[in-house]
């Protein structure tokens, strides 16, 4: 007798009586849920198979669906909650390592929440943003503190190489593989348009994408997929890949079903074969390798491009960010632990890394008590889901933002968390063509250029109330957070006080 | 009763008059005159701080240092008398003279002193001159509890208090004094604790500032020049500008027009419109002196040796009048302030947001 | 042909001389460990007296030659894309760390990590040459490409150090040896080279002989073992989705 122990987590609620039986649910399902019983002749759900992605909600023409959280319940336990309970049937019946994908759902503190933004009143007049100027322009990399002039006193303005955005938010590291050539299109035809930046993740860049090169970070992982000296010189940037907030010491393995020929043809290795990065570059052992590593990009492009440093963020970020500045690296990327994944061992999504909002407000602090913070940009991701996170990060001292999951989110992702099963049914996180076309990449760099525009108005609103015009004052102004809720130390961490004082 | 915090503690904004006068020429004229040209602006103030600079004050001394410091106690005397002596040569000290007005009160001990560093400890130093007297300055500052270096320039002095800027002018005999330059302020707090401290100008080294505003970006300026040995105590909006000034100008060799420029830089559609030269230029300063940018309404009056600075903030937020009559170049948040001193006026100027107006010297001084 | 003597020229100086100058062929004397050296380059023709330093040759490109008389420090060859290196003496760790096309040549050892990440993508196919030895973890994560092992010196003991292969999923390693490790990972196969795989590297040990002047026939007349991948036994961790 067959036993089942794992009960489905939702369920499909069918309004029979505005079903048409179009089964436009059944084909729309990449998991199989829904199908037609013919004896019956009505729509029956296996709802065990759902992953509540709400795609045939979306599609069913008479509004007949909904999903609901199954009320199906253990007896009550506030220590064993049901999903301790589940995740131990599934590992006692397969013996394997829990794998989910996107950034953890668990209940941890999200400091954004916990910090309040300032407008001014009387004493310093507040900005309309509508009227006057508002700039929110920005540059990534290392800034001079000299002036040079030349023979007629001109000054000489060669910087080191740099970015620069037209507002301090980029879309972060998503590889093509874990994420669809129509997504890619995307987020890269989006960048342009916002004159802001894409990253390619660790896949290497399609052929097609070499035209959005000036919007475009290319990334360097341990596994150095689809790196030559080609794809260095195609982007503005490029961006070595230590560690990812969603898992920190974990690298990434994209299985041979997902090399598919195309995906092949950008990561440069044979089809069907597996995409091993490890955690470790393997050259880089410690910290002095890590400049090795950064001075060989620099050579290899001769100069031309800034480096970025993505880590994770870790305990000791602080003294770490500190030895990246001190590489060479022109930008350190932090991304926070309640970031996003293509896939990711459960326990460690859920359970390594800190808080951005901490990392970041420790590394800030660091890197000017060591007289340095002019030195390397600091960007931030992992997760920023609105312009008030934004404008909270450039306040704790932040240069500018990564987002990723937002931008997914802007494409139809409905955060299923079901990423590493590859069968995305918005054509998002998957490689199966037909699935893919379902994302429309001009519909979807539409909306991603509508959200992050829709930022912009907002991030120069709240500048405006706090009677700031340029973004530069917002960074780092700690003054204009307070803190809600927090304990003393928290405050302290954060570097700000509480509301009130 | 819970004790209020002191400025320093916390941070106060406050709104103010200021007001500037210059002899091209170097002719020295009476603190007297920027106390009637203050006084006008009576109303800017609450009475919670006035104070002026005067340059070209101490010319018997002008090879030394002159430091004017503020004692809230004995204790704080002595412990900073004995750091002076162990870092400097004591040419001259003296309590700076003053006279009894209702209206002041709580004053602390203000004495003068003149010198110059020791040669030996500025050698084992190794820093120039400058520097060394400004390292000593921010030091006293930070860590002596109750002293409080008021001003440390050459052949220059600021006297400040806690009261109208005119009564402040009386109590310090400022009519006595005869300077080439002088600069006035009246002081409106937007909190109560104002102190003698914090009262404007603020000053190091031969830089003084008044200013008149509150600024939005004060922690991002603060925090960032703080990377540079600064230590913003008093957390005021001056103070950190002052520092600005003094890194870029003095120690980065950046001419005040530049500085000007990074404070108060042009709106990037500004400079979208200038010629390609220039367009790099100021590409240049915004970027990589992004943390200077100065945003929310300030006008300021920057003194220094050679001349004096206005400045507004870059949509001009705030009021401010440049007047020349002769060799005689005044400037103040009011024109009136200007015509009670000097009725007939050869020009008058209003400064447009973000653009320097700076008058130096002909001659060097005597 | 250009001539420099680097002595303790900055890197940066010496490969702006390289780049920028019209010449492509150059002979640099005294080279004192300058990192970097021909990063990126395409088109060079360099000869190098004294010690390069690390990363030579870093993402190197079609058309360039770089020959080091001497020994080499580590990460040679480093994501190298074309392009040919050759040298005389020795190699550090990493050599040709995650080199996708082009050739290595080594007369001498190779430290640690030789040939790490290698990958192959249809005709771009790096060849790593080992004349003695190779250090533990020879062809680490290896993915594509061939990495030759000869042990000249080693009279048919086996020519490297531990854990040769960990992670290796794709590509040949060839190991001119009487004996194969002893703690190959069970996802590596091995066997005999056929006449096939003898053919399939002989041009390039004929390029190897000529190279460093060794008989062809004494380096064929030997054993060699083929070490490949088990595609039936792919790395997996043991995943369960929720
Ligand atoms: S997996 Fe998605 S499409 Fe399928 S039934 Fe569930 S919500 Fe609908
Ligand atoms: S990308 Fe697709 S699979 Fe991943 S969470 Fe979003 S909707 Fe689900």
């Amino acid at each position: 007798m067959k036993v089942n122990l794992i009960q489905s987590e939702y369920e499909v609620i069918r309004d029979q009586s505005r079903c048409i039986n179009c089964r436009l649910c059944e084909k729309q399902c990449s998991n199989g849920v829904n199908y037609y019983d013919k004896k019956l002749k009505v729509m029956l759900s296996e709802e065990w198979k759902c992953v509540n992605c709400h795609r045939c909600v979306a599609v069913c023409p008479t509004h007949a669906l909904k999903i609901v959280k199954s009320d199906h319940c253990f007896k009550t336990n506030a220590n064993w909650s049901k999903h301790d309970i589940t995740n131990i049937f599934r590992q006692a019946q397969t013996g394997g390592v829990l794998l989910s994908s996107m950034g953890t759902p668990k209940e941890y503190p999200v400091y954004w929440d916990k910090m309040l933004i300032n407008a001014s009143q009387v004493t310093n007049p507040s900005i309309d943003p509508l009227r006057e100027p508002m700039e929110t322009r920005t540059f990534l990399g290392k800034k001079k503190l000299d002036i040079e002039y030349d023979e007629n006193h001109n000054i000489i303005t060669d910087t080191k190489p740099q970015m620069e955005l037209s507002l301090p938010v980029m879309f972060s590291a998503m590889s093509y593989g874990s994420i669809s050539y129509n997504a890619h299109k995307a987020l890269a035809t989006a960048a342009q348009e916002l004159g802001t930046f894409y990253n390619t993740g660790e896949g290497g860049l399609h052929e097609d994408f070499y035209v959005y090169g000036e919007n475009t970070i290319v990334q360097v992982a341990s596994g150095r997929f689809g790196v030559h000296p080609t794809y260095l010189d195609a982007g503005k940037a490029i961006e070595i890949k230590m560690g990812q907030g969603a898992k920190p010491g974990i690298g990434g393995h994209l299985p041979g079903r997902k090399i598919t020929k195309e995906v092949s043809k950008t990561r440069m290795i044979p089809q069907g074969s597996d995409a091993i990065s490890p955690a470790p570059h393997h050259d880089i052992y410690s910290i002095e390798d890590l400049r090795q590593l950064v001075y060989m990009l620099k050579e290899t492009t001769n100069y031309k491009k800034p480096i970025i440093v993505k880590i994770a963020a870790v305990h000791n970020v602080g003294a770490i960010a500190s030895g990246i500045a001190r590489c060479g690296a022109d930008i350190i990327a932090i991304d926070g632990f309640r970031g996003g994944t293509g896939a990711a061992p459960l326990r460690i999504r859920d359970n390594v890394g800190i808080p951005v909002e901490l990392a970041l407000a420790a590394v800030d602090k660091r890197l000017r008590e060591e007289g340095i913070r002019n030195e390397v940009s600091l960007v931030v991701g992992g997760t920023i889901r609105s312009s008030a996170d934004v404008v909270k990060a450039i306040a704790l001292g932040a240069d500018a933002v990564y987002i990723a999951t937002s931008a997914l989110i802007a494409l139809g992702c409905h955060l299923c968390r079901s990423c590493h099963l590859g069968k995305c049914n918005w054509g998002i996180a998957t490689q199966i063509k037909e699935l893919e076309d379902r994302l429309d990449p001009e519909e979807g760099a539409k909306n991603l250029v509508n959200l992050i525009s829709a930022w912009k108005r907002e991030i120069k609103e709240m500048m405006g109330g706090m009677g700031i015009n340029s973004i530069e004052a917002l960074k780092g102004n700690r003054l204009m957070l307070r803190g809600i809720g927090l304990s003393e130390k928290e405050l302290e961490i954060l570097g700000i006080e509480h509301a009130g004082e | 009763m819970d004790r209020i915090k002191k400025e320093g503690e916390i941070r106060i904004p406050s709104g103010c008059a200021i007001s500037g006068i210059i002899s091209k020429k170097g002719n020295r004229f009476s603190g007297q005159t920027a106390i009637d040209s203050i006084r006008l602006m009576h109303d800017r103030s609450n009475g919670l701080g006035g104070g002026f600079a005067g340059y070209g004050i101490y010319p018997e001394y002008k090879d030394y240092y002159a430091f004017h410091i503020f004692y809230m106690d004995t204790i704080a005397k002595n412990e900073c008398m004995s750091f002076l002596e162990e870092h400097f040569d004591l040419i001259n000290l003296s309590k700076i003279p003053t006279r009894k007005i209702p209206s002041i009160t709580d004053e602390p001990m203000i004495w003068r002193y003149f010198l110059s560093p020791l040669p030996t400890k500025l050698a084992e130093s190794q820093l120039t001159e400058e520097e060394y007297v400004v390292r000593c300055t921010i030091n006293v500052n930070a860590h002596i509890k109750g002293a409080f270096i008021v001003s440390s320039g050459k052949n220059m002095g600021v006297f400040k208090a806690q009261g109208y800027p005119e009564d402040v002018g009386e109590f310090y005999k400022l009519e006595e004094y005869s300077g080439y330059s002088w600069t006035a302020h009246g002081r409106y707090p937007t909190n109560t604790p104002g102190w003698w401290g914090g009262a404007h100008p603020f000053s190091l080294l031969n830089y003084s500032v008044v200013h008149n505003g509150e600024i939005s970006s004060y922690d991002a300026n603060r925090r960032y020049i703080e990377m540079f040995g600064y230590k913003c105590n008093l957390q005021t909006d001056t103070e950190v500008i002052t520092y600005m000034i003094d890194f870029l100008n003095r120690k980065k060799n950046i001419d005040l027009k530049t500085v000007a420029h990074i404070l108060a830089a042009p709106f990037w559609s500004t400079i979208e419109r200038m010629d390609e030269t220039k367009k790099l230029e100021y590409k240049y300063l915004r970027n990589n002196y992004e943390s200077f940018l100065v945003t929310g309404p300030f006008s300021i009056i920057v003194s220094y040796q050679n001349g004096l600075m206005a400045l507004n903030d870059r949509l001009k937020l705030r009021s401010l009048v440049v007047g020349e009559k002769d060799d005689m170049v005044y400037m103040a948040s009011e024109e009136e302030a200007i015509r009670v001193i000097a009725p007939e006026l050869d020009s008058i100027y209003y400064p447009k947001g973000g653009e320097p107006y700076i008058v130096e010297l002909e001659t060097e001084v005597q | 042909m250009q001539k420099i003597t680097v002595n303790h020229m900055s890197f940066k100086q010496l490969n702006n001389i390289i780049r920028d100058d019209k010449e492509d062929t150059f002979d640099l004397d005294d080279v004192h460990g300058q990192r970097y050296i021909a990063a990126g380059m395409k088109n060079k023709q360099i000869k190098i007296k004294g010690i390069p330093g690390n990363a030579l040759g870093a993402c190197l490109d079609e058309g360039s030659k770089i020959t080091v008389l001497n020994n080499c420090q580590d990460a040679t060859g480093d994501t190298m894309n074309e392009g040919e290196i050759i040298v005389y003496g020795n190699c550090g760790d990493t050599a040709g760390y995650s080199m996708r096309g082009g050739k290595i040549l080594i007369k001498g050892s190779a430290g640690y990590r030789a040939g790490i990440h290698m990958k192959a993508y249809k005709d771009e196919k790096p060849v790593l040459v080992i004349g003695d030895r190779a250090g533990s973890f020879l062809g680490e994560y290896l993915a594509g490409g061939i990495i030759i092992v000869l042990g000249l010196n080693q009279n048919g003991k086996c020519p490297v150090g531990n854990f040769c292969g960990t992670g290796m999923h794709g590509g040949k390693i060839f190991l001119r040896s009487d004996e194969l490790p002893k703690d190959l990972p069970k996802q590596v196969v091995t066997r005999k080279a056929n006449e096939e795989d003898i053919e399939s590297i002989k041009d390039i040990i004929n390029q190897f002989c000529c190279e460093f002047t060794f008989d062809k026939n004494i380096i064929f007349n030997a054993n060699f073992y083929v070490l490949e991948p088990n595609t039936t036994l792919p790395y997996k961790q043991h995943y369960t989705a929720i």
